[in-house]
């Protein structure tokens, strides 16, 4: 054991608050040098890479369409990620996550089209296609100790096999239902967007009120007020930006129709990020989830039921892939043996990695799926206006990767050297 | 304190690995009030023992006796049930996780269906502070960030946070310096005071001395013998330790040599 002395010479009180704005930002600091590092390089990244961008295609990369075309191309990535931040944290791997939203949304298009379900049905098929492909993986890797990299690999190819054969010799199924397809063609009403922002702040602001009142009623070190206002009125910020954004009139550039207004796919993403946050963050289940992460053996000698567990996380991958497979079909108005494939996976488990989620299991968090998804679609979507190689978007993409294992890695021995 | 019935008792415990045959026909009492140490070379049994106990895994067979009734341990949940914690050699903490959500590991305090964070940091810093422990920064700090001696003091937190009858300490001085070792054995002495059967694994001779009331000898997966610890002394104990047996104390000749064969 070489203990090197922790790093963490600041001094909480041990009664009280946290003494004010620039105490929090030592805090913080102290955090990321003992490798608790989190989102962070992802959040610089993105922001570098937005101003890469303007800087050299500027007028096109910042239109009011792109932003809007952003959130469509990284919304699909997104829930597939946060589907896999349950596996990651567990220290597992799914590599079938991709042909799982495909599969779905095969399923999703024949009930829908060919079979001519309604829509609640033909979704409640697809997220159940999800549920049950995430419990047989999960019994095989849990029950059977398979480790779940053979298994999803196996899964990956099955499940392309099992979606040609859903989907039939036509080749592509078109999705019509309306309700399906204004999950990413649609937009809110512009008063509609401006309530939903309303509502984020408001909430936002006031869940950390009250959970810092208590800890004050208990006695216990709570946040300074001055750090909370702090934040909150980032958030407004973040929140009015974007939404003022998306609330203007923007033009597709080969179609005559204006529209505006925050796209229906938002209030998802917003749901599922704050749902699966809670279930994460707040709830005995999801702080098992991070224990059987960190220390497998010790979550079972404390008496959790670790295989019901993983079994229960990999239901929450492929369900949450199952999501991304609808997303997929409405964004496309159809579904093709292609829906879910090519680098759909790879950009997902980038996106959690890139938004600071530890491979290695344990760290993690759900917000890391968004600001990684951000990430790789700022490079999708602003690399094409630079350059017409789709080789260097490829490579760029995977430096991307790359920079972001590396940061795990290093901030993972950071974390080991500054304990025991 | 002290009654008839042991808190615990064990009765021709056996336990393989496979080929390895790890325990044999081992009994073991350990009362309430007193400490009883359990000594025994590196790889005689210990720590396999005790993780039978709390429900780790199950032992191939004997009977297992609690407040004079048998049980049947078929989980760690159900060994803390019956009021037994155990802090383990290799501590068991998850290094991502916080001082308080590791004392409190598969037994959060809840409100609804939502952890209750504010309860169990308080409860979490009046047992730290029972302990007098003092050099954890944060409650908040997360377990990688710890010296191995503030570890081992939030892993023996986690075991007297609860309202348990049974305390087991596999070598909790292992990694403390002398004034924490000091503290840690106060502690031990303290909870048998107050009722409580304890069984603490050491290698440390000067330990055993200072707090055991009985102690019990493995040697090579047997039990070589329990006694008063006021009836022996320094030499006899290592000799248990060593060979088996001393004197007329511990296992027969035959049965000791037979016993390094196998
Ligand atoms: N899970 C296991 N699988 C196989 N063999 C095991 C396992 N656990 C323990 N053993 C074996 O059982 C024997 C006793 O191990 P145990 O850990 O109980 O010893 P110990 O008395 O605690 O030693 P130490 O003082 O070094 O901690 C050793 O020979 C060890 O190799
Ligand atoms: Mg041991």
């Amino acid at each position: 054991m070489s203990a090197l002395q922790q790093p963490t010479d600041v001094d909480v009180p041990a009664a009280g608050d946290t003494a004010g704005i620039g105490q929090a930002m030592r805090d913080y600091w102290a955090r990321v040098r003992g490798g608790d590092i989190g989102s962070l390089p992802a959040v610089l990244g993105l922001i570098a890479l937005v101003i890469l961008f303007s800087v050299l295609e500027g007028s096109t990369f910042l239109s009011i369409f792109n932003f809007a075309n952003l959130i469509n191309q990284s919304a699909a990535i997104i829930v597939l990620a946060m589907g896999l931040i349950f596996v990651l944290l567990l220290g597992e791997i799914d590599l079938s996550a991709g042909y799982a939203a495909g599969t779905a949304a095969a399923v999703l298009a024949v009930t829908l089209t060919n079979w001519g379900w309604s829509w609640p049905l033909a979704l409640a098929a697809a997220l159940v296609t999800g549920m049950v492909i995430g419990f047989v993986i999960g019994l095989l890797v849990a029950r059977l100790g398979i480790p779940s990299f053979v298994v999803t690999l196996a899964m990956f190819l099955a499940l392309q096999g099992l979606m040609l054969l859903i989907i039939g010799e036509g080749g592509t199924i078109p999705i019509r239902d309306d309700a399906i397809l204004v999950i990413m063609n649609g937009n809110m009403p512009v008063w509609l967007g401006w309530l939903l922002a309303l509502v984020i702040v408001a909430g936002f602001a006031l869940s950390t009120f009250l959970a810092i009142r208590r800890r004050r009623k208990a006695g216990l070190p709570a946040e300074a007020m001055s750090v909370w206002l702090v934040k909150v009125l980032a958030l407004a910020v973040l929140i009015g930006v974007a939404t003022y954004l998306l609330n203007q009139e923007r033009q597709l550039p080969n179609a005559k129709i204006v529209i505006q207004g925050v796209p229906w796919v938002v209030p998802v993403i917003l749901v599922l990020l704050v749902g699966l946050t809670f279930i994460l963050q707040r709830t005995g289940f999801g702080r098992h989830v991070y224990a059987v992460g960190g220390n497998r053996e010790a979550a079972r000698r404390s008496g959790i039921n670790v295989k019901g567990l993983m079994i229960t996380c990999f239901i929450f991958c492929s369900t949450l892939a199952a999501v991304a497979g609808v997303l997929l079909a409405s964004r496309d108005n159809s579904v093709s043996p292609t829906t879910g494939g090519a680098q759909t996976l790879l950009f997902a488990v980038g996106a959690a990695v890139i938004g600071g989620t530890s491979l290695f299991g344990g760290r993690g968090k759900i917000r890391d799926a968004v600001i990684g998804g951000l990430v790789i679609a700022v490079i999708a979507n602003g690399l094409p206006l630079i350059t017409q190689q789709s080789g260097i978007q490829f490579v760029v993409t995977g430096l991307v990767l790359l920079v972001a294992a590396s940061v795990d890695a290093i901030s993972r021995r950071k974390a080991a050297a500054s304990g025991a | 304190m002290t009654t008839d019935t042991p808190l615990l008792s064990l009765r021709g415990i056996n336990k393989s690995f496979g080929p390895v045959h790890v325990l044999r026909d081992v009994d073991l009492d350990v009362r309430a009030g007193r400490v009883t140490a359990l000594v025994g070379d590196n790889g005689a049994g210990k720590s396999t023992l005790i993780k039978g106990v709390a429900g780790i895994y199950p032992f191939d067979s004997g009977q297992v006796m609690f407040e004079g009734a048998p049980v049947s341990i078929g989980g760690p949940k159900q060994a803390n049930a019956l009021g037994i914690e155990v802090v383990y050699q290799d501590l068991a903490l998850c290094d991502n996780l916080d001082v308080v959500h590791n004392m409190f590991l598969g037994r959060e305090m809840k409100s609804g269906v939502t952890l209750d964070e504010t309860a169990m940091e308080k409860r979490a810093g009046e047992t730290l502070k029972g302990l007098s422990v003092r050099t954890l920064k944060s409650l908040r700090q997360q377990v990688s960030s710890l010296s191995g001696g503030q570890r081992q003091t939030v892993a023996i937190a986690r075991a007297v946070l609860w309202n348990s009858k049974l305390v087991i300490l596999d070598e909790p001085t292992a990694a403390l310096g002398v004034a924490q070792t000091e503290q840690v054995l106060a502690l031990v002495r303290r909870l048998a005071d107050n009722g409580l059967g304890v069984i603490l694994i050491s290698h440390n001779m000067n330990d055993v001395a200072a707090v055991a009331d009985d102690i019990a000898c493995l040697y090579l997966g047997r039990m070589a013998a329990q006694v008063e610890a006021s009836t022996v002394d320094n030499r006899q104990v290592v000799e248990l330790i060593t060979t088996g047996r001393s004197g007329d104390l511990g296992l027969q000749p035959e049965v000791a040599a037979a016993g390094g064969v196998a």
